[in-house]
């Protein structure tokens, strides 16, 4: 009798295990993002994928300080863990040569409307190598950097008599560089813990680079040439050595702990009222508009296009595309999902919910410039958005960047060593991996 | 009648190798295996994120490696922490062991006290004393601190006060691993050898000198040697704590420097060479510190 008590039990054990689970259950797919607000926007959206085809949909995210590491080791270990990656828009060269994405031009020619997606996200978010009409994805979250500023400041009487009086113009959220610092000096109010400025200055993952690059740009300098992948005399020109000079002049009018400010450092700063201006990138700001998590200026904060140079006006892209790993075993799904992702009705709603939809039509609709304060100057910066490098070995450029560009601001080098350094550094890479062969 | 050779069961020496073959083939594969393959890439150009096969360089990543003086300064700052932080882990630890070496009333509650750093994640620890070291008036210490010092302090910003944070939080964490042990040691030194020298009428000096310093060594010793190859490996207080080395390179280690070799740029070959030299500094460091332990336990 105990014998067959222990048969029967073992053998119902072994058949809840085995037992088929209903169809749509068993399908699910996995999509990794950084942690951040779009990714939990793309979780509830993601239920009306699972409503409509039963197939559960789960958005991994990971810390942005991690983010790329946690993704590349998985890559490198042909991890299944993820089916879709929203990865930077500087992946693509790695990802693409590495074998981790997979190849989806055809299936994009012939499954989605190319055209209905706003080109310059086409080129940024899904092309590798540009301008060879190859995709490695679809774009998902379009970014770019901007300026939240205290309206409350700006618009205060008595402050802009002030302003007016000393710099001769009157007080309005900054076109150039120029009045950006003057405006940041003019708010530098140690003594009332009120500081004029909050921008990326930290060594952490992209941090300084993606603050820097903007203006490096507008001064008119660049990171090479894409042709031929020279970089000297132009990542280390004169007009660069100026840019980093300035870059570095700006620290004065931020916070002490601004050396160590990212994304995050930079939104605490501006929401605990301590700078008049901050920097970050347009998906950070629907936390500022937001009563709950800005209590002190939610009503009282404006939005401004990151401001021109003297030889140029650049923007630092941001956002990034939808790909498919290439160790998944639900690509099927993943395309399916993809499918429906680019959906205009879809598209609608991702804005709506607060993501930065690629959608031409969407994107150019006075409902999504109206959805929120921010999407105007968001829909504004458009035109001049630039990248960092694309190429297979941009990890590597961008951490010579991040270091160089971190002993510059901290002083411990001068502009012109750091930025000869630099130029030194890429060439050396571009030429151990045969670009000038 | 033949027996057969299995009926007879196994020899003793079949039976210890059966034994022992399974701890062996997981040491093989996870130790022996790795080193040994590594070792093989260190010799090659080779991206692990990318499908290319290893290709052979000589010590072409050595060479680069010891000639570029980027390198050499993260071996400078390794040092420069590994000397301030044993240091000060060993005074502070050492005396803290002498204090504890008597006996009172809460002398347990405030041994486990003392220990309790050493058991906490080192991450934890660096993200706690980011929110203590914050540069600005939000910082815990520059509030208590700024309105003496009429100004906060940079703790994590300054170039030249960001390498003092990375010691101050190491070592109020490894402190009192150097206390357990060297009071361990004191509580080993016979009383006996106390009262002779009272006897004699030595004086605290004298015997701190000559009976508890050379009785103590041999373990303080291995206390160093232990920290000594621990701080040299350095990451993730300071991974944590200055943003991956920061400010510019001033408190990025060598471990720090490997880890984004490694796993950021994915420089495989290189970085096994790194990881090499690195192995080759710790193990020469380690028999210093056995060959002058050997020769303080001949002497004691």
């Amino acid at each position: 009798m105990k014998y067959l008590c222990t048969v029967t039990v073992f053998v119902l054990m072994v058949t809840m295990v085995w037992a088929p689970l209903p169809a749509d259950a068993q399908k699910s797919l996995t999509i990794v993002w950084a942690e951040w607000d779009p990714a939990n926007y793309l979780q509830e959206l993601s239920k009306d994928f699972t409503a409509e085809t039963g197939i559960a949909v789960d958005v991994v995210q990971i810390p942005w300080g991690n983010f790329q590491d946690k993704v590349f080791t998985a890559f490198v270990g042909k991890s299944d863990l993820y089916d879709i990656v929203i990865g930077d828009s500087q992946w693509l060269g790695r990802n693409s040569v590495g074998g981790h994405y997979i190849d989806m031009t055809d299936w994009i020619n012939e499954n989605i409307d190319v055209d209905s997606i706003y080109g310059p996200a086409m080129t940024a978010f899904a092309e590798y190598p540009k301008g060879s009409g190859k995709y490695w994805a679809l774009p998902a979250e379009v970014d770019a950097a901007g300026y939240v500023y205290r309206k409350d400041l700006f618009e205060d009487p008595k402050e802009m008599k002030n302003f007016q009086a000393k710099y001769g113009y009157p007080l309005a959220p900054p076109k150039t560089y120029s009045q950006l610092r003057d405006i940041a000096e003019f708010f530098t109010r140690p003594e009332q813990n009120l500081y004029g400025i909050a921008t990326w200055y930290s060594k952490q993952y992209d941090g300084i680079t993606m603050g820097f690059q903007q203006v490096m740009w507008s001064f008119g300098a660049s990171y090479g040439d894409p042709k031929n992948f020279k970089v000297k005399g132009h990542v280390n020109s004169k007009d660069a050595v100026k840019a980093l000079e300035f870059y570095t002049d700006l620290l004065q009018f931020a916070p002490p702990d601004a050396p160590n400010y990212y994304w995050q450092e930079t939104l605490s700063a501006y929401i605990s009222g301590k700078v008049a201006m901050g920097m970050n990138y347009f998906a950070f700001f629907p936390g500022i508009v937001n009563p709950e998590t800005n209590p002190l200026s939610h009503d009282k904060s404006g939005f401004f296009v990151a401001p021109a140079g003297p030889k140029g006006h650049y923007i630092s892209i941001g956002g990034q595309g939808m790909s498919i790993s290439a160790y998944s075993k639900n690509e099927d799904i993943a395309k399916q999902y993809m499918k429906w992702f680019m959906q205009k009705p879809v598209q609608e709603k991702w804005a709506k919910l607060g993501g930065f939809t690629p959608h031409k039509e969407v994107l150019q609709s006075d409902t999504f410039k109206n959805a929120t304060p921010f999407n105007e100057a968001f829909a504004a910066s458009f035109p001049y958005l630039r990248d960092f490098w694309a190429v297979p070995e941009y990890a590597e450029l961008l951490e010579v960047c991040q270091t160089n560009w971190s002993e510059a601001i901290s002083k411990i080098k001068s502009a012109k060593d750091v930025l000869n350094a630099i130029a030194r550094k890429h060439e050396e890479i571009f030429e151990d991996a045969g670009y000038y062969d | 009648m033949q027996t057969n050779r299995f009926s007879r069961g196994m020899s003793d020496y079949q039976l210890k190798m059966a034994f022992i073959m399974p701890t062996m083939i997981l040491l093989i594969l996870m130790n022996i295996f790795p080193l040994l393959w590594s070792l093989y890439l260190s010799f090659h150009r080779y991206k692990a994120s990318m499908p290319t096969a290893p290709k052979f360089i000589g010590g072409r990543n050595y060479a680069r490696l010891l000639s570029d003086p980027e390198i050499w300064g993260y071996f400078r700052t390794t040092a420069y922490f590994v000397i301030l932080a044993v240091t000060a882990q060993f005074l502070i630890g050492f005396g803290l062991a002498l204090l504890l070496n008597r006996q009172f009333r809460t002398k347990g509650f405030v041994t486990t006290l003392l220990l309790l750093p050493m058991m906490l994640s080192p991450v934890v620890v660096g993200i706690f004393w980011k929110f203590i070291l914050a540069s600005d008036n939000s910082g815990l210490l520059n509030y208590f601190l700024s309105p003496i010092l009429k100004s906060d302090i940079g703790w994590t910003t300054d170039p030249k006060i960001a390498m003092l944070a990375v010691v101050i939080v190491d070592t109020w964490m490894w402190s009192p691993f150097m206390m357990l042990i060297a009071l361990a040691g004191l509580s080993a030194v016979p009383k006996y050898l106390y009262e002779a020298a009272d006897v004699d009428r030595a004086s605290v000096w004298f015997k701190f000198r000559w009976i508890t310093l050379p009785l103590v060594s041999p373990l303080l010793l291995i206390a160093l040697l232990f920290r000594t190859m621990d701080a040299f490996k350095m990451f993730d207080i300071v991974y944590v704590l200055t943003n991956e080395g920061g400010p510019g390179t001033v408190t990025e280690t060598v471990s720090m420097n490997l880890y984004k070799l490694a796993f950021r740029n994915f420089n495989t070959g290189k970085a096994c060479a790194m990881a090499y030299i690195l192995l080759i500094i710790i193990v020469a460091l380690s028999n210093i510190y056995v060959k002058y332990l050997n020769r303080v336990k001949g002497e004691a």
